[in-house]
């Protein structure tokens, strides 16, 4: 299926309440064109997985739709599981099996014949350097293997929409680059949904990034549009536990929390304050804006809002853009 | 349904029998080992006790005990795949449906008891004398005790949140329905007011019926028709819970 026909990805008003009143989503709205990375963003607890398993067709929110072009996710369930495919946060390979068992039984489940399924599992299996342990038990495997088989199984399939949860949770940093560079490689091929709550594999990977905050969307958009709500280039950190100094911040923002003082401003301003904190030998980085410093403030200015402390808020929104919910 | 759509699902029914039984006994050989010890250990106790005298009924009750426990498998094993591994989270979001999944994997626990039967087999074949006809009806009388626990083990397992709680569950339908009940022996061994109390499980009825084809008791016309009609509502009963209760896509 081409591009095109998978259309866009449409949530309106998606809320999910668990038993006991946890509300995990809440009214949910914003659509995106199924093509490349959609990345979303969010602490533990955001709903992220909630998201990701209502698009998945395996839970069903409480109000709201989604759909993927003309398909509903609730409605048409069956037509979709077609075309999608998932790997859970907490999928973990089965430890009696090998991955070529693995791979080519969920290509099995995906209708395929026993023959063309281990054809597959085997190119798979090759193409993600993994032909050495093919026939190994999974149990033997390390962390970053066993999740490349998953990953391998989904991507050997037919699927068009592919889900990621959290792939690289767990994973030490040279397997987490090694995801990011297959992940890279099939970029274009097909619509990869992926949840994370690391921001440099935003960064690395979104074509697009969503941040969800306490089960709602607050902000979406490219790294650029996200970069571009922030009017101040450079961030500037003080861990806690440092002599107190006085610091003068009048063209940026200052945010304070309990591992230190971030600090979002313009270059000039951020030498100058560097110059004085050298003077008195307090420590700091600096660095052009990220998404960890983007993420930081919004998060920061949802909780201010919702805990009713407008006031505040509108203080520290000085020096940022501003922009609302955009898609 | 065409013949892609036809070998499409016998790929899925497949792939549930390659995952939960054939890859494991293959990986794992000593739990072929596993699966024949339950029934046969109860076999021999029963045959030890009784000085040979119940062997054909312990051998009917082994047959039952495997059929059972097959289905209590199930929900353990579904379990497991589900909670532990996340397994069923990627096939519900496949095109496998949930009753081409759970067929497979109820058929993968019939593969995994293969060892156990074939070894109740050629016991039967020695110590127990049954018509055909009467063959034909034991075979039914198993199969609605399998549809049984298998409903029961997919309901279960449907709700269970996690391994411990769901072996706990298995292990306890088990000995309810197929330890306790007089499945080894005939009824008559249990003193009456405790008897009472057997018929509360389907698998009292069962065993009655196939000692009944295999000449060991007595029932009367109306006893041998109220236990055929009860192990059938049973089965239904519990197939259209299992239909309305259990979850595929979770609420």
């Amino acid at each position: 299926m081409a591009g095109s026909d998978r259309g866009m990805l449409k949530c309106s008003r998606l809320t999910k309440v668990y038993s006991g009143a946890r509300k995990a989503l809440d009214g949910i709205t914003f659509s995106v064109e199924a093509t490349g990375i959609f990345v979303l963003i969010g602490r533990n607890g955001s709903g992220k997985t909630t998201l990701i398993r209502i698009l998945a067709t395996e839970l069903e929110p409480t109000s709201g739709n989604a759909s993927f072009g003309s398909m509903d996710v609730m409605g048409d369930a069956s037509l979709l599981r077609e075309k999608i495919a998932i790997v859970p946060q907490e999928a973990r390979t089965v430890p009696w099996m090998t991955p070529m068992q693995t791979v080519s039984a969920y290509l099995m489940w995906r209708g395929m014949g026993y023959g063309e399924a281990r054809r597959r599992a085997s190119d798979a299996l090759e193409n993600l350097g993994m032909s050495h342990y093919r026939d190994r038990l999974n149990r033997t495997l390390s962390g970053g293997m066993k999740r490349k088989v998953l990953v391998a199984a989904v991507l050997s399939s037919d699927a068009e929409i592919i889900f990621l949860d959290e792939p690289t949770t767990g994973l030490d940093p040279v397997s987490r680059r090694e995801f990011w560079d297959l992940m890279k490689d099939i970029e274009g091929e097909r619509f990869t949904f992926l949840t994370t709550h690391y921001l440099e594999e935003a960064e690395a990977l979104g074509d697009r990034i969503g941040m969800l905050e306490a089960g709602r969307l607050i902000r979406m958009g490219t790294l650029d549009d996200l970069r571009r709500s922030v009017r101040h280039g450079y961030s500037m950190s003080i861990p806690a536990g440092q002599k107190e100094v006085r610091i003068s911040v009048s063209e940026g923002e200052m945010l304070k929390g309990a591992d230190g003082t971030r600090i979002l401003t313009s270059e000039d301003e951020a030498f100058s304050i560097s110059r004085e904190l050298i003077r008195d030998g307090v420590k700091f980085t600096i660095n052009p804006v990220s998404l960890d410093d983007i993420f930081f403030y919004l998060v920061s200015r949802e909780r201010e809002e919702n805990a009713g402390n407008k006031g505040e808020a509108v203080e520290q929104l000085r020096g940022f853009g501003g922009e609302e919910e955009q898609a | 349904m065409d013949s892609v759509e036809k070998r499409s699902r016998l790929s899925q029914f497949s792939a549930s029998i390659l995952v939960n039984s054939l890859y494991e006994m293959k990986n794992y050989p000593v739990v072929l080992v596993n699966t024949v010890l339950s029934p046969i250990s109860f076999l021999l106790l029963i045959v030890f006790v009784s000085h040979g005298a119940l062997i054909g009924e312990a051998v009917q009750g082994g047959f039952i005990m495997s059929m059972f426990g097959a289905g209590t498998s199930l929900q353990a094993d579904l379990s497991h795949l589900k909670n532990d591994f996340k397994l069923q989270d990627m096939v519900v979001s496949s095109p496998t449906s949930w009753m081409v999944y759970v067929a497979g994997m109820a058929a993968s626990e019939l593969v995994y008891s293969v060892p156990a039967l074939a070894v109740l087999a050629i016991l039967a074949f020695y110590f127990v004398h049954m018509s055909p006809a009467g063959t034909l009806l034991f075979v039914a009388v198993l199969f609605l005790v399998f549809a049984s626990s298998m409903a029961i083990g997919y309901t279960f397992a449907t709700f269970s949140t996690d391994i411990v709680q769901s072996f706990a569950f298995s292990r306890l339908i088990s000995t309810l329905f197929s330890t306790i009940p007089p499945v080894y022996y005939p009824i008559t061994y249990i003193p009456l007011p405790y008897r009472y109390l057997a018929y509360l499980s389907p698998t009292t009825y069962a065993a009655q019926l196939a000692q009944y084809e295999g000449g060991y008791v007595h029932i009367s016309p109306q006893m041998f028709a109220a236990s055929w009609i009860i192990l059938i509502l049973v089965a239904a009963i519990l197939f259209a819970l299992a239909g309305s209760k259990a979850r595929w896509r979770e609420k």
